[in-house]
């Protein structure tokens, strides 16, 4: 019995972090409507500048000024981060918002190696709780009561904050009307600022009061997004008595989890959320989103098919292409079909992300799914590649059903947050279950059957699947089925009110982008060899949604041409440099802000521009066109 | 000439939200080929009314029956199936698409097409969608993106998207909303020509006097939740009760038509 009152204490003490960086979370969210990606980075900054003036200070007083030192530092670069990078995309639609803090994180993670270095830190215990209270013969240290306690005293302090203070009513007031806050004259830039310097310090905080209990390390920033973002899906998005309980919640959940089941854990947080997600579909605490900003919306250009010639020239294209292995050598081939098989990857987020307008930020997981799919089914069923090829997408296929029927009962910064908890729990799964998965080691021999074998044949391989996934999906995008998705897309309330049923025709987009990743997953096992956890990690399915910004989402296939230009740069760079995380980061922040609409989008533009510019002599000169 | 088949029935309808009533056993028909004008001041629960109709809001208890099937508790899409068009204050389009694909979409979902992966969107029902935005005067527009167009054009295509599965019910939540008078009466024109040509009943919610006056064959008046009148236009108007809880505005059209008095 004392173990388990001891399990439920250690529980307790986790939820503590998880609220603080949680409520600042939906602080800022409820009043710059931003959900932060770059949160789990000022978590992991705060924890480690703390490390840093925990060690050089001594004392009580080191220990704890250094603690609140380090959050306020913190808030410091947060502010900075708003009034450079913030204030530019406050109007910008919620894709590019969540894009450029997730641009952010990856910068962060690469900083923080190259600062201080990629090894696990062991913090200090915090002066005056370093022993343990003795509990009917088990031990519970007295930082956890420390932190249990903390987490109902910064609950009140906040509660004080937001109900005492002019300050806190002018908050409140922009979280229910901002327009309307500013029409009274009140400085919103400032109060931006504000709310967001004291989000990232609760974040800092929760981050640096994590040192005497764990490791710093370069990865508790995905960590710890990933479970405030089930916190706030739970909680509600806005709430902070939510993130209170939902923290609570998943904190115990964790604990016991381990108990029932050890290996998989994070299975018993997954129902747990699922059962919310219907039951209360904005959380427990939280409010009906107001209608989502289109993700798309720089232009209004309506789609069109390609012309005779343009579909000339893809074709034209397309045996070019398949022209390379008369040029090309060994390594340039493998590039080249990597690169078809990102294709297929990036269409199919393209296809959920831009016609049905839901942002993805775990379709890695599908890609993996597919990618295990035929590991597993090669070595434990051994069989050949075309029953693999076939075969193995299903399991993509499989996820995408389960995961897309939850996902698609919410939209917008919702439906980020939850396909990345998705693509997170899958990755743990892969990771833990080491008698199936081969956890980290993957599993390896994964090899093609002789007919596709040789890089050449191979590559062609590749390339005709792209080319038919991309055809197939093109097709599909002006389909009715196609119409039917991107009416959804364009007005829920009146394709409601035609008769379509958005969700169906939502969760059949889902699944059709998950079997199609599914696929390039699939040709990626045969490609490598092998297959490994990070074939389905957050920074695959981060480069997926870069491909389709830089290609442009706005359009029907830009993302073939992302893919292209990204996965070449991509390689290039990484042999280039040790830091691609770094540059990656700031290369997604740059797209954002000063080149939102991609390669294609940005053509198209300036194609219609000069058209317009010559309609003058249009008329006299369509007969003609038409003649030829 | 007979009377029409009855389209629209509501018997005892009742919402209400915490301890206000919001509507109150609200009881009318509606028959083929009628405009009725459901008018009221704010808050008297036309809206709350017309989202029990369309499916948004399940009532407290009451029935909504539409050509005898009942329709109460069922979601929009349902009642769209089931052969009730509508349009809304605030229109509400498809912007990325041109104006007769919003239409072709539409067709295509009459048509039970939607799940079809295959088939070109273009090719559908091209003509069908043609003559629906000929008929409220769309057709030159056909293939303009819909994000440019003017309001009053997204309310007449609007009209077009409500009529694609030939509803015998329109319900229209204050059709002339944002527009300017000359449109107003345009679109009341047309929607009037259009319902007596293919015998639809039209439920219409208005603030504009001069438009519910002026087009609708039959008037009911809700006040605080109840129907407090229902009537003719001359009826309501003449109606002492109307006049005092609600009609300042109507001794003004009083004055302005009869007796062309400064208002």
């Amino acid at each position: 019995m004392a173990f388990y009152v001891v399990q439920f204490l250690t529980g307790l003490a986790s939820a503590a972090s998880l609220f603080l960086v949680a409520s600042g979370l939906s602080i800022i969210f409820g009043v710059t409507r931003i959900v932060n990606f770059a949160h789990g980075a000022f978590y992991m900054l705060g924890a480690y500048v703390a490390f840093t003036l925990t060690e050089r200070f001594d004392g009580a007083f080191g220990f704890w000024g250094g603690v609140v030192a380090a959050a306020l530092a913190v808030a410091a670069v947060g502010v900075l981060v708003e009034m450079v990078l913030l204030r530019r995309i406050y109007h910008s639609p919620e894709l590019f918002q969540l894009l450029a803090t997730f641009g952010l994180t990856l910068m962060v993670e690469d900083l923080v190696v190259l600062i201080w270095g990629p090894d696990d830190l062991l913090g200090r215990r915090a002066p005056g709780f370093k022993g343990a209270v003795d509990f009917f013969g088990q031990n519970i240290p007295s930082y956890d009561l420390f932190l249990i306690v903390l987490g109902p005293v910064v609950l009140g302090v906040l509660w004080l904050l937001f109900q005492r203070t002019r300050w806190g009513i002018l908050v409140r007031a922009a979280t229910q009307d901002r327009d309307m806050v500013a029409a009274l004259g009140v400085n919103q830039k400032w109060l931006f600022t504000s709310v967001f310097a004291l989000g990232v310090f609760l974040a800092a905080l929760g981050g640096a009061l994590q040192i005497p209990r764990d490791a710093v390390n370069h990865a508790m920033d995905l960590r710890v997004i990933v479970e405030v973002f089930v916190v706030v899906v739970i909680g509600g998005l806005g709430s902070i008595t939510g993130a209170f309980v939902a923290a609570v919640l998943v904190s115990e959940l964790n604990a016991f989890g381990i108990l029932i089941f050890p290996k998989i854990s994070i299975i018993l947080v997954f129902l747990v959320m699922a059962v919310v997600l219907i039951v209360r579909p904005w959380g427990l605490f939280g409010k009906p989103e107001a209608p989502a900003r289109r993700t798309p919306g720089l232009t209004v250009n309506p789609w069109r098919p390609l012309t005779t010639n343009e579909r000339f020239a893809a074709i034209a294209a397309l045996l070019i292409a398949a022209a390379l292995p008369l040029f090309g050598g060994n390594y340039v081939l493998t590039v080249g079909s990597e690169i078809a098989i990102f294709v297929i990857f990036a269409v199919s987020l393209h296809f959920l992300m831009s016609v049905g307008g839901l942002a993805s930020f775990g379709h890695a997981a599908y890609f993996g799914l597919g990618a295990y799919g035929v590991a597993l089914l090669a070595k434990m069923a051994g069989l050949p590649m075309i029953g693999c090829l076939v075969l193995g997408p299903l399991l993509g296929l499989l996820g995408a059903a389960v995961f897309g029927f939850f996902a698609v009962q919410l939209s917008g910064v919702y439906f980020a947050m939850l396909t990345l908890a998705f693509a997170q729990i899958v990755w743990s799964i892969a990771f833990q279950w080491v008698s199936v998965t081969g956890g980290d080691n993957g599993i390896l021999g994964v090899w093609p059957s002789s007919w596709a074998a040789s890089p050449s044949h191979f590559y062609w391989l590749s390339l005709g699947i792209a080319a038919l996934a991309v055809v197939i999906l093109r097709i599909i995008v002006f389909s009715p089925f196609g119409f039917a998705l991107r009416a959804t897309r364009d007005s829920p309330l009146r394709s409601e009110a035609i008769g379509i049923n958005g969700k169906r025709i939502q969760w059949t987009a889902f699944v059709i982008a998950g079997t199609v990743a599914g696929l390039a997953g699939a040709l990626f096992a045969y490609l490598k060899g092998s297959v490994f956890p990070d074939n389905m990690g957050i920074s695959l399915s981060v480069d997926a949604l870069v491909m389709v910004l830089l290609g442009g989402v706005e359009t029907v296939s830009g993302a073939v041409i992302g893919a292209i230009v990204y996965k070449a740069l991509n390689i290039w760079l990484v042999s280039q440099t040790d830091l691609s995380k770094l540059v990656l980061g700031a290369f997604v922040v740059l797209i954002v802000v000063a080149f939102p609409k991609g390669i294609v989008g940005t053509f198209e533009t300036l194609l219609n521009r000069r058209r317009n510019s010559s309609s003058s002599n249009s008329l006299v000169a369509s007969p003609i066109e038409t003649a030829e | 000439m007979s009377m029409a088949p009855t389209l629209l029935s509501v018997e005892g309808l009742t919402k209400s939200y915490g301890g206000v009533h919001a509507v109150r056993n609200v009881s009318f028909e509606l028959r083929a080929g009628e405009i009725l004008a459901l008018i009221g001041p704010n808050g008297a629960g036309k809206s709350t009314c017309f989202n029990v109709l369309n499916g948004q809001i399940i009532p407290d208890s009451g029935r909504v029956r539409v050509l005898n099937q009942e329709t109460t508790g069922k979601k929009p899409r349902v009642i769209w199936r089931m052969g009730v068009g509508r349009t809304f204050q605030i229109t509400a389009t498809f912007p990325t698409m041109t104006v007769r694909e919003n239409v072709q979409v539409a067709l295509v979902s009459h048509g039970e097409r939607l799940f079809n992966l295959w088939a070109s969107t273009a090719a559908y029902a091209r003509d069908e969608a043609g003559r629906l935005l000929d008929l409220v005067g769309m057709g030159a527009y056909a293939e303009r993106p819909c994000g440019e167009l003017a309001y009053g054009d997204l309310k007449r295509l609007e009209l077009a998207i409500a009529l694609a599965n030939q509803p015998k019910l329109l319900l229209m939540d204050e059709p002339t909303a944002g527009m300017a008078p000359r449109e107003r009466i345009e679109l009341m024109r047309l929607t009037a020509r259009i319902a007596r040509e293919q015998s639809i009943g039209v439920l219409f919610t208005e603030h504009d006097m001069d438009v519910v006056f002026e087009h609708s064959d039959r008037v009911l008046v809700l006040n605080r939740g109840t129907l407090i009148a229902e009537g003719s236009p001359e009826e309501v108007r003449g109606n002492a009760q109307v006049r005092a809880i609600y009609l300042g505005e109507g001794l003004l059209y009083d004055a302005r038509h009869r007796e062309g008095a400064p208002a």
